[in-house]
């Protein structure tokens, strides 16, 4: 079984993790993680599905984002804007030759124009930011507080917010709010249950794993990066 | 046009299993009155955010947080027929 590295990327002043299996190998991955809570229900399917290339001969990096995992970074300073510049600064400082994303990853993965590109299940910021934003009106419910969406947005503008657990400042709120998912020529999208299939654990209220979904994203993006860059 | 409304029925049994991760043929054996809100013990407060997102992008419709109450949840037959409501009249 091949080993788990821990490399790191510069950005912003920080050095910033990334767990990665065969980072030797000709075909590198960079598997760019759903945002938010979404990014740990799927991690345990990613690093088994790292593990599954690594024994097809194909390394990965799954990329720790500034302020997520353990980034030292403050997340209330983050944007979707910095999380992109950071993909790029992690995808030319590892070298890597593809790029693979997730769900709200592919608001931030459109940098590297010049690597081939794979997509899972994106979605829009809006989604993700309601979710968030009705997950904090469900709190404060619950502690007998009334609040809005409008008056949370509001809020927003004025200083970071606590939305789900995540601290977000206003660029993270104004951006997620009107971010869609941009294509270019270089990229595949592929959807779950139709290209790939799997649970979609990411909207999983309860941590759950998937073992034939990992195989299935392994196999499909050991297939999908042999056909093309590296 | 019932076939369109056992589409939108099929989308909500699609949620349960997908969102809660409700076992499929727990969700297939559901009835207007199968209990949903303090029965599931997967249907908390964090799931119905989610719930509620998904069923908007998945039924192309909008949901108004004043709409959601206790009430909503409170049957399988109460989500469905808020759903169909939601999606218009030929839902």
């Amino acid at each position: 079984m091949t080993a788990p590295e821990y490399l790191t990327y510069r950005f912003a002043g920080h050095d910033e993790f990334c767990l990665s299996f065969g980072s030797d190998r000709a075909r590198r991955i960079l598997i760019i993680p759903p945002l938010f809570d979404e990014m740990n229900r799927m991690r345990s399917v990613l690093v088994t599905s790292m593990r599954d290339l690594a024994g097809r001969g194909v390394g990965s990096v799954l990329i720790d984002l500034p302020g997520c995992n353990e980034s030292l970074a403050l997340l209330e300073k983050q944007g979707l804007n910095s999380w992109r510049e950071a993909v790029t600064a992690c995808a030319t400082q590892l070298a890597v030759t593809h790029i693979a994303s997730m769900r709200g990853a592919a608001l931030i993965d459109n940098s590297c124009a010049d690597l081939p590109h794979w997509r899972l299940a994106p979605v829009k910021g809006a989604s993700l930011l309601k979710t968030m934003i009705r997950t904090r009106i469900a709190g404060e419910k619950e502690a007998g507080n009334s609040t809005t969406e409008a008056q949370l947005l509001a809020q927003a503008e004025a200083a970071p917010i606590e939305l789900a657990g995540n601290m977000l400042g206003a660029n993270m709120v104004a951006q997620l709010a009107v971010a869609e998912p941009v294509t270019h020529a270089n990229f595949v999208e592929r959807k779950l249950g139709e290209d790939i299939v799997g649970s979609p654990l990411w909207l999983r209220a309860e941590p759950q794993d998937d073992a034939n979904f990992a195989a299935n994203i392994a196999a499909d993006l050991d297939h999908w990066s042999a056909s093309c860059g590296g | 046009m019932p076939f369109i409304a056992d589409e939108t029925e099929n989308t909500i049994r699609e949620l349960l299993i997908d969102v809660l991760g409700v076992a499929p043929a727990t969700v297939a054996a559901m009835t207007d009155d199968t209990p949903l809100f303090g029965a599931l013990p997967e249907l908390d407060s964090m799931a119905v955010a989610g719930l509620l997102t998904e069923m908007e992008d998945r039924l192309d419709i909008m949901i108004d947080d004043d709409d959601v109450d206790g009430d909503l949840f409170e049957s399988f037959g109460s989500l469905v027929a808020f759903a169909k409501a939601k999606v218009g009249p030929q839902g």
